[in-house]
């Protein structure tokens, strides 16, 4: 099935992709908005079908989302619709989206993609039990399903993230055992400079500190969840103080109980989409592969335009920002109106700036540091699908010779499961480099031209893919 | 809100319009409903947001679901997935 042809398809309705829909209607273009969920919002601004009020007092900069909504009303929008490629065509891109195993087309002149990112992860022994769940995943029960993890409930990991997570949970009833930040909040300190001219986020932070104080939820620094114990399901952690590089502090190892735990190391943006129209990608400072893009949110490909976290994971204010350029600039050009379309709003270009500052004070601050590789045994599932262990990836470097991941994938099944290495990538390629000895490979596992699962007759009526 | 429910391994699980398969269930307090193919070990929601796969659920016979995503619906037969789901074809 194939739509009308439109000026701008964006794909995500997150905050930047939102954005990007609401200044791209108002640049006079015909949009597209595509997502898989049923409704707008994204993570960030997740909620349960038609009922924002229900969870409203657990999110921020409502006021911008019911105005972006308002406005994308002007939009066609396609919820429900996952995009599982986009292919380039000598008159624009065609978006491929199934929706119940059906195919639609829909074909636009130019591209704003604002895919998101998920929690990026890393094992440790016992990551694999019920119960334990990635920090947005907790976040998703609680925001769009109003239920909670656990009742005693231990969040870990670092980055401001775990601070809302925590919060959201001690302020629905969920006993929060402890906070577990593996890096020192001083960092910030450091680095004021780029924090204080983003005053709401400083205001959100203190929010956020200021609730767990009266939740009474303790709050650890230099410390991690290194293990997760139980048999069918989590009932405790281990708990332990961190040196500088992250080795546990012999003697400091505390076992916490819980029927719960929530971890997050940060982000790790979604690149199927922008990866399969061929945007050039380059490397941020908090390890992430990211696609590369111009003061007006251009990426190499002509036509195609990039907001939010897949330029880099900056957070929803940021991708806001993004999204208005880029969805400014991709009306442009397919309207052919070119009022405005050279330059960026330089009100645009402050706020960027100094959201981007901040996001790389973020990123200095929360680093992931190489000590968590003695957190393994060689029983501790590196990759959850394909069920491999750290033992047995070792095998692959240090017996059979793998020194890169994809060798190493090919040898031993890391990443090579359902989710394509979305969850275990990340801390393969770490591991390979580190047991081979070569250089850390952040783009190893990025690369998926099936973006989501699609049925194969569908591939088959395809037969140039 | 309006509570229904859908069986899970014919017991009755209630849902309120809009949760998801997987959310209902760790909401009456099921936290694993698929065992993996190598160990067989239990599994539930991880990443929650359908990038992990490893909700993977039968639904209505149909196996390999992302309980994550899946919108409940009153009345679904919901069935612990063991292994690749697909046992009935094994040769």
């Amino acid at each position: 099935m194939t739509s009308s042809r439109f000026d701008v398809a964006v794909v995500g309705a997150g905050p930047g992709g939102l954005a990007a829909a609401e200044a791209a209607v108002g640049a006079g273009a015909r949009v597209a908005l595509v997502d898989g969920a049923g409704q707008p919002g994204g993570q960030y601004w997740r909620h349960p079908a038609g009922d924002l009020d229900a969870v409203a007092d657990l999110h921020h900069g409502l006021k911008t989302f019911r105005a972006q909504v308002r406005a994308v009303d002007a939009a066609t929008t396609f919820f429900g619709h996952q995009v599982w490629t986009i292919e380039k065509v000598a008159a624009g891109f065609v978006v491929r989206a199934v929706v119940a195993g059906t195919e639609v087309e829909i074909a636009a002149t130019s591209l704003v993609l604002a895919p998101g990112a998920y929690d990026r992860q890393l094992p440790f022994p016992g990551w694999d039990l019920p119960g334990v769940y990635t920090a947005g995943g907790a976040q998703a029960l609680l925001k769009g399903n109003q239920v909670l993890a656990g009742r005693r409930v231990v969040v870990g990991g670092t980055g401001p993230f775990l601070l809302p997570v925590a919060s959201g949970l001690a302020a629905r009833g969920a006993k929060v055992a402890g906070v577990f930040e593996a890096n020192s909040p001083l960092g910030w300190v450091r680095r004021l400079p780029a924090v204080l001219p983003v005053a709401g986020k400083l205001t959100e932070g203190a929010g956020y500190t200021a609730a767990l104080a009266r939740h009474r939820v303790p709050y650890r620094s230099r410390h991690a969840i290194v293990a997760a114990h139980g048999t069918d399901r989590v009932t405790a952690v281990t708990v332990a103080r961190l040196d500088r590089d992250w080795r546990i502090v012999a003697g400091s190892q505390q076992r916490v109980e819980c029927d719960a735990v929530a971890v997050g190391w940060g982000f790790t943006p979604q690149l199927e989409l922008p990866l399969a129209v061929g945007c050039a990608t380059r490397v941020d400072v908090d390890g992430s592969v990211v696609v590369q893009v111009d003061e007006a949110q251009r990426s190499s490909v002509p036509g195609v335009y990039v907001a939010g976290e897949a330029c880099g994971v900056g957070g929803a204010a940021l991708a806001t920002v993004e999204g208005a350029v880029a969805g400014r600039a991709a009306a442009a050009v397919a309207t052919g109106r070119a009022a405005g379309a050279g330059a960026v709003p330089r009100r645009l270009v402050g706020q960027r700036n100094r959201l981007r500052a901040f996001a790389s004070a973020m990123h200095r601050t929360h680093p992931v540091r190489d000590g968590w590789r003695d957190w393994l045994t060689d029983e501790t599932l590196v990759c959850r699908c394909e069920e491999v262990s750290a033992g047995r990836l070792r095998e692959a470097t240090d017996e059979l010779g793998a020194t890169d991941a994809r060798s190493a994938k090919l040898l031993s099944r890391a990443g090579m499961g359902w989710c394509q290495g979305r969850v275990c990538g990340y801390a393969t390629s770490c591991l390979v480099a580190a047991w081979s000895g070569r250089p850390f490979e952040p783009g190893a596992a990025a690369e998926r031209p099936v973006a989501v699962p699609i049925p194969l007759g569908l591939l088959s009526q395809h037969p140039g893919t | 809100m309006t509570e229904s429910s859908f069986t899970f391994d014919d017991r009755r699980v209630g849902f309120t319009a809009g949760q998801t398969v997987g959310a209902a269930l760790i909401g009456a307090g099921i936290r694993s409903w698929r065992t993996t193919r190598v160990e067989g070990r239990p599994r539930g929601v991880f990443c929650g947001i359908g990038v992990c796969f490893d909700c993977l659920i039968t639904i209505d016979g149909v196996p390999n679901q992302r309980a994550c995503l899946i919108a409940a619906q009153p009345g679904m037969a919901v069935r612990t997935q063991e292994g690749g789901g697909r046992d009935q074809l094994a040769v």
